[in-house]
């Protein structure tokens, strides 16, 4: 039996085939020997991210920020969260690669290199806000399933790529073109190789507006390839899975993209407010789209200790999806009163905002500091965690930092 | 230019560590198929083996691969308790155990997630074994109450100065 499966899983060759092996022999293993391919290397550094980055799974990589991390005003590649559904690509060939646009609503598919993209449109830049639709999934409770993110799945980069809508444009779309759905080279976490890991999309006005991208710069450099080198598409203000990785092919769909996590409840939430833990059926969920308000006080780092007398001066970012973010508040009160920040207007569109307050406190003593963000229409981040959903989605409470006052 | 040398690197270290591996493996094989035709190499055999070169001890009784430190499994960080190696054998094959010990569920929504691994992630039947990993979890890992917002925890003092 046990000879079987390690015969089975050889012939696979993948790694989840090499671990197949390991049940088997596993009682032979030499003493103080690791077998060399299941070494997990470190993560920090073959991603070039800052050792105090919280490391929430090693297969798939997923990692995310502390919120002091983030206090630059464009989160350098050391600070951004990894979030993979899949294998990050081992066989990328910058030379050889092609972006391929096809589905039922384009006038015909059209291939281009990754240099005629680069040579035969104008060029873009813009900070955008990404954020995984799962940040703040730590908090829901009962606990919701998936990846427990606390606040760090978020950040915002200089993106340069091309316009999708020119590269649509130029291949021609039909007017029944409603979504557009991603495709990209990552591998199954199964090592099946016939299974897409994630293929998601936007609505086709999303994919024609100004600040959507096929990206093949970060922050003024070659994309870290964690985080989608070559190409990646970029959709700020959106959730950050809609930014797809690696990607080498768009299909424009005359019906709601059907790729992999598009359908079942993935990346969706229900139409109405449910009860914590209660069940909802898929029909009555709808595909998250724009993330909500949302904030996060960067500095100083949560457990400051000061000297009473003193001002504290604190600072952070706002952002909230397709809207622009009109008001930042802070409270020292649990909230019973709220005092507005300085809040700065975006460098683009979709990109986060800074804030800044001087604070007085009243005496010595133990305080939390909270954030509260309101966008343009009105809508303020809540205090508590919002609506339970079966997946954690859209947790955007107000951020808190602990400080005392000595 | 850093970027590019970077993932350079990672290249050149991801293929030297599939070379390393891939003759590591095809020593195991050879390994495994002379132990397998040669069982009385395990019963009579010297406690050290040496093969391939003197770098390498097979200690053929060496348990290191899954060994236990203060209850945790130290390969996969999970709790040493009845059922752990049903999980390890069938739950960290496809993902990282950190996947496991985060998630903290009632068996009712561990089940919904079995069966949604098993209509979309390739998880195999469970069998018998199905029972003995639900249990595995929700005792070791059961849904802790955090209410609706939990008190901020594991603060780190510090003085600032500005």
């Amino acid at each position: 039996m046990k000879r079987r499966i390690f015969v089975k899983r050889t012939a696979l060759g993948s790694l989840a085939g090499i671990l197949g092996a390991e049940i088997v022999f596993g009682a032979y293993m030499p003493k103080n020997y690791d077998l060399l391919g299941l070494q997990d290397p470190d993560p920090f550094k073959m991603f070039g991210k800052d050792e105090e980055m919280k490391l929430l799974s090693s297969k798939p990589w997923n990692m995310e920020a502390v919120a002091h991390q983030l206090d630059d005003r464009i989160t350098p590649n050391k600070y951004i969260f990894i979030r993979n559904n899949g294998q990050v690509p081992e066989d990328i060939n910058e030379k050889e690669w092609t972006m391929t646009f096809d589905g039922e609503s384009v006038i015909a598919p059209k291939t281009f290199t990754l240099d005629e993209l680069k040579t035969k449109f104008p060029h873009y830049t813009y900070q955008l806000t990404l954020e995984c639709g799962g940040n703040g999934r730590g908090e829901f409770n009962p606990p919701a399933k998936g990846n427990q993110w606390d606040i760090g799945a978020v950040y915002c980069a200089s993106w340069t790529g091309v316009r999708l809508r020119d590269v649509l444009e130029a291949v021609g779309i039909k007017k029944d073109a409603v979504y557009i759905g991603y495709h990209a080279i990552d591998k199954h976490l199964s090592g099946d190789p016939t299974k897409e890991v994630i293929s998601r999309g936007v609505p086709i006005s999303k994919a024609l507006q100004d600040e959507t991208l096929l990206a093949f710069k970060m922050n003024g450099e070659d994309i870290p390839v964690a985080h989608g080198f070559p190409l990646r598409l970029v959709c700020g203000g959106w959730p950050a899975s809609t930014s797809g990785k690696w990607i080498n092919r768009v299909s424009v769909r005359n019906i709601i993209h059907d790729g992999e996590k598009m359908t079942g409840s993935s990346y969706k939430m229900p139409r109405y407010p449910i009860a914590p833990g209660a069940e909802v059926k898929n029909e009555d969920m709808y595909i998250i789209e724009s993330m909500p308000v949302k904030s996060l006080i960067t500095y100083p780092r949560s457990g400051a200790e000061i000297t009473s007398g003193k001002k504290l001066n604190i600072r952070g970012h706002a952002w909230a999806g397709e809207l622009e973010v009109s008001k930042v508040y802070y409270s020292i009160n649990f909230g019973t009163t709220w005092s507005e920040c300085i809040l700065e207007k975006p460098a683009n569109r979709l990109a986060w905002q800074h804030f800044k307050a001087s604070i007085d406190f009243p005496g010595p003593g133990y305080y939390e500091i909270w954030a509260r963000a309101v966008d343009a229409k009105g809508v303020s981040q809540p205090m508590l965690v919002p609506g339970w959903n079966p997946n954690g989605y859209l947790n955007n409470a107000c951020h808190r930092i602990a400080i005392k006052m000595v | 230019m850093g970027k590019k040398e970077d993932f350079r690197d990672q290249i050149k270290s991801m293929r030297s560590i599939i070379i390393v591996f891939s003759i590591s493996l095809i020593l195991l094989v050879l390994l495994g198929t002379v132990i397998i035709m040669n069982p009385d190499l395990l019963s009579n055999g010297p406690e050290e083996v040496e093969i391939a070169g003197p770098e390498v001890n097979m200690d053929l009784e060496g348990d290191d691969w899954n060994k236990i430190e203060n209850g945790i499994h130290v390969r996969t960080g999970l709790k040493d308790a009845e059922g752990l190696m049903a999980v390890v054998n069938n739950c960290t094959i496809c993902h990282s155990a950190e996947l496991v010990i985060q998630n903290r569920m009632d068996r009712e929504r561990w089940i919904t997630t079995i069966r949604w691994m098993q209509e979309t992630q390739n998880l195999w039947n469970l069998g018998d074994n199905e029972e003995i990993i639900l249990n595995y979890l929700v005792t070791n890992y059961p849904v802790i109450n955090s209410g609706r917002r939990a008190p901020l925890t594991d603060i780190e003092w510090y003085t600032l100065n500005e």
